[in-house]
């Protein structure tokens, strides 16, 4: 079983993960259009890419009126099945972390679909921010980081 | 795909009129930089004066802008050059250009000059002018916040003018974000003059690629061609500081003013690893892994809570090297305030080592300036370039250029200021190699490393390798002359053609001779767009295009008189440096002869003048006015 791993302090804001998304699912390059946003504003230092992390009980799955969205048994992906969906949007309204989307120029709802296990995001991330891993390799590195941080504050409070 | 607009604001008018860009077009001069000059070949003539309200600002973006991977985040500033007089440009990084095409435009063509202030909202293909006097005064940050708070709209991108832009100043600059600038030239000194504050973009319009699959398949091809190289995976870590170290051992670098070719020992505090000690984070431009900016942070002294991005290699020599300063925090410092002013560093920093010079010298003294410059000294600096940027003093001076200030201060002043065609030169020393002296001296917005500076130059690379690359057999000694025009002519068809395409010239065999090139992209350019071009197409293109801009310098009274570099570097050997450095100097009949190479590899006549023929070959017409009529 796999998981997104994301690092902010890794992320550059160079939004290939937007360009390539957009690309890859609607056949053209349009951030409004990407299921990964990168929330930036440089003026204050900030890279933080957002993405559905398919949830092991999704609220999306939850508050959908017409069970439209349904797991893949093969990548875990949530996925939105558009015969059933109405663009009710609640699962946008709900999602806690941002991860479904309304894509402005069809007016459909869109969320990641783990590109069928492959994420596409993830081949041109560069510095790893955002990773697609095993998750018994995901949380070596999430301890692995926060140990980081924890010595980093030892190491301020100590100067 | 390519169904790209071009817009014409005239803001005296207050009048737009949006048309498609022709595909002729796009097959005789691909986009950007050579778009832009296309635009203002044509439709400004020599009578007009940069600060004139004809004078057209050219903002526009490389053919392949806003894809993903390849470094394709550069937006082109062109415009009749304050500085120069002639062709101005600049080329900026960062995600303003991307954000203009998903707002549907690729270039904004304006003319004419506002009643009051205003800006251009552009947005999902369309142009609002809007008032913009609540924003004049702002510095390039506030400017920047207020627009987005004001529009309620924080994914739009920015591209503005500071206060040196405001004043005129005539090397000030245009800027997107934290620390991408569009550096040189003076356009922002020629938006000032427009009373435009602004262009913002903002859109979700989409962005068409020809053959997606492949296209997607290539890129990440390429993307890794690019990382492999060694120049990425070190311009990754340090940035272009990465420069500092090698030029300060061997003598590439102006020391108090252009005296000396490098600090020597004392420069040890500005080694590029110091910076590593403010590095919070690596950040990029839209679509690039390499990712070759710092974001820096002060946690103690004097500018403690200093958070900025950069500085560059060049800044290294505005509050470094220049002026005799060895310090970091003062660079950083430094750069911080060049980015909210909006001033080019570069012509910046040239200015103020002048004026330091001619106060060691005399020419200057400690009652015409207000306090006294002496080297080191960085309150002084400090001082002084806030004076310029306010125009105050002998800052006013200073801040109309160096063909105005030589006019104010004497002419027996002018050996002292490094520029050529009127726009000052960043801070490298090019007395030791030739090539690199051509390549400021031709580039065709003055003195300017990113015209065509043969980088490669430097690395002995095999003559066959060299070969292959240019096509031409090319000396591998870098202090030699014979072939250096041309490797300077190859380099400046090439960073066209670069330019064109909207790559940052990191993604380019610039400094990386592994990097894509011609054969890349006519494959890339095929995927992207569907345009079909062969290696020998593009060529023509970077040589019509810089053809073009060579003939718009000619119009408006520039000769071979003005392809000559810095007349220190033939008069003054180099005193610093690795031994086979020191006592290097320019050689001025083997620099003709270089010339005369260069100008025949053009297919220009003995005097720089492009040939007939040449002219025929290229399609080159005379200036045909197109500006569209508005009502």
């Amino acid at each position: 079983m796999k998981m997104f791993v994301i690092d902010p302090d890794k992320c550059t804001g160079c939004r290939d993960c937007e360009l390539v998304c957009s690309l890859s699912h609607e056949g053209v390059i349009n951030p409004y259009r990407s299921r990964i946003v990168v929330i930036r504003d440089p003026l204050n230092a900030l890279e933080l890419p957002t993405v559905c992390v398919q949830c092991e009980d999704p609220v999306c799955m939850a508050v959908c009126p017409v069970s439209a969205i349904y797991e893949d048994p093969k990548t875990g992906a949530k996925i939105i099945d558009y015969d059933k969906c109405m663009g009710c949007r609640s699962c946008v309204l709900a999602c806690p972390i941002g991860g479904a989307l309304v894509d402005p120029v069809t007016g459909k709802t869109i969320k990641c679909d783990l590109c069928n296990g492959d994420p596409m995001c993830v081949k041109f991330c560069k510095t790893k921010a955002i990773d697609w891993v095993d998750i018994r390799e995901a949380d070596q590195k999430i301890k692995k980081k926060s140990i980081e941080r924890y010595l980093e504050a030892v190491r301020q409070v100590r100067r | 795909m390519l169904s790209r607009k071009v817009a014409f604001v005239d803001l005296s008018k207050e009048k737009v009129v949006i048309k498609d860009i022709p595909r002729e077009l796009r097959k005789k001069h691909l986009g950007g930089r050579g778009l832009n000059w296309y635009y203002i070949y044509n439709n400004v003539p020599p009578e007009v004066k940069p600060f004139d309200p004809e004078n057209i600002l050219a903002v526009g973006v490389g053919l392949l802008c806003g894809m993903p991977a390849l470094g394709a985040s550069r937006t082109h500033i062109a415009a009749k050059s304050p500085l120069t007089g002639g062709v101005g440009d600049a080329n900026m990084g960062g995600a303003f250009g991307a954000e203009l095409r998903f707002a549907g435009i690729d270039h904004v063509i304006i003319r004419g000059r506002a009643e009051k202030p205003v800006y251009l909202y552009v947005r999902d293909g369309d142009v609002e002018i809007r008032d913009a006097s609540h924003l004049w005064g702002l510095d390039t940050y506030e400017t920047q916040k207020e627009i987005k708070e004001e529009l309620g709209d924080d994914r739009a991108e920015c591209m503005v003018i500071g206060k040196a832009g405001e004043n005129m100043v005539a090397f000030a600059n245009v800027m997107n974000n934290v620390k991408n600038a569009g550096g040189r030239g003076g356009t922002g000194a020629v938006m000032g003059s427009k009373k435009l504050k602004a262009i913002v973009a903002s859109g979700g319009m989409d962005l068409e690629v020809y053959d997606v699959d492949k296209f997607i398949e290539y890129c990440m091809e390429l993307n890794k061609q690019i990382l492999s190289t060694k120049w990425a995976k070190t311009l990754s870590k340090l940035g272009t500081p990465l420069l500092y170290d090698v030029s300060y051992t061997t003598g590439f670098i102006g020391t108090l003013n252009w005296q000396f070719n490098t600090p020597g020992e004392e420069g040890k505090p500005l080694e590029a690893e110091n910076l590593l000690e403010y590095n919070v984070k690596h950040t990029a431009c839209i679509g690039c892994s390499v990712h070759c900016r710092h974001r820096v942070k002060i946690e103690k002294g004097k500018y403690a809570g200093l958070v900025n991005e950069g500085p560059e290699y060049t800044m290294m020599g505005t509050f470094g090297t220049l002026v005799g300063v060895y310090d970091w925090e003062f660079v950083i410092k430094g750069n911080e305030l060049c980015n909210k002013w909006g001033v080019d560093n570069l012509s910046l920093g040239a200015m103020m080592a002048w004026a330091f010079e001619l106060y060691q010298r005399g020419y200057l003294t400690e009652e015409d300036v207000g306090f006294k410059l002496e080297w080191g000294d960085k309150e002084a600096v400090l001082r002084l370039a806030e004076m310029i940027v306010n125009r105050e003093g002998i800052g006013d001076i200073l801040a109309k250029g160096p063909k105005e200030a030589i006019k104010a201060l004497g002419e027996e002043t002018a050996y002292y200021l490094n520029h050529v065609k009127g726009q000052p030169n960043l801070h490298t020393d090019e007395r030791g190699v030739p090539s690199f002296a051509l390549g400021i001296a031709t580039s065709t917005r003055g003195a300017d490393h990113l015209r065509s500076r043969p980088a490669i130059d430097l690395f002995q690379l095999p003559k066959d390798f060299l070969k292959k690359l240019i096509g031409y057999e090319i000396e591998n000694d870098f202090t030699a002359y014979e072939t250096k025009g041309i490797l300077v002519w190859w380099y400046e068809v090439y960073f066209n053609v670069v330019d064109s395409l909207g790559i940052c010239k990191f993604h380019s065999v610039f400094n990386a001779p592994h990097a894509p090139s011609y054969d890349e992209y006519v494959k890339i350019i095929y995927y992207a767009t569907g345009l079909e071009f062969t290696k020998e197409d593009l060529i023509t293109i970077g040589e019509r295009n810089y053809t073009m801009e060579r003939l718009f310098n000619l119009m408006n009274g520039m000769s071979k008189k003005d392809d000559y570099p810095y007349e220190r570097y033939f008069k003054e050997p180099a005193p610093r440096g690795l031994p086979f450095m020191r006592g290097r100097k320019l050689d001025r009949d083997k620099y003709e002869m270089m010339l005369q190479e260069y100008y025949k590899q053009h297919g220009w006549d003995e005097n720089g003048v492009p040939k007939e023929e040449t002219l025929q070959k290229l399609g080159i017409e005379k200036p045909k006015p197109n500006f569209p009529e508005v009502v």
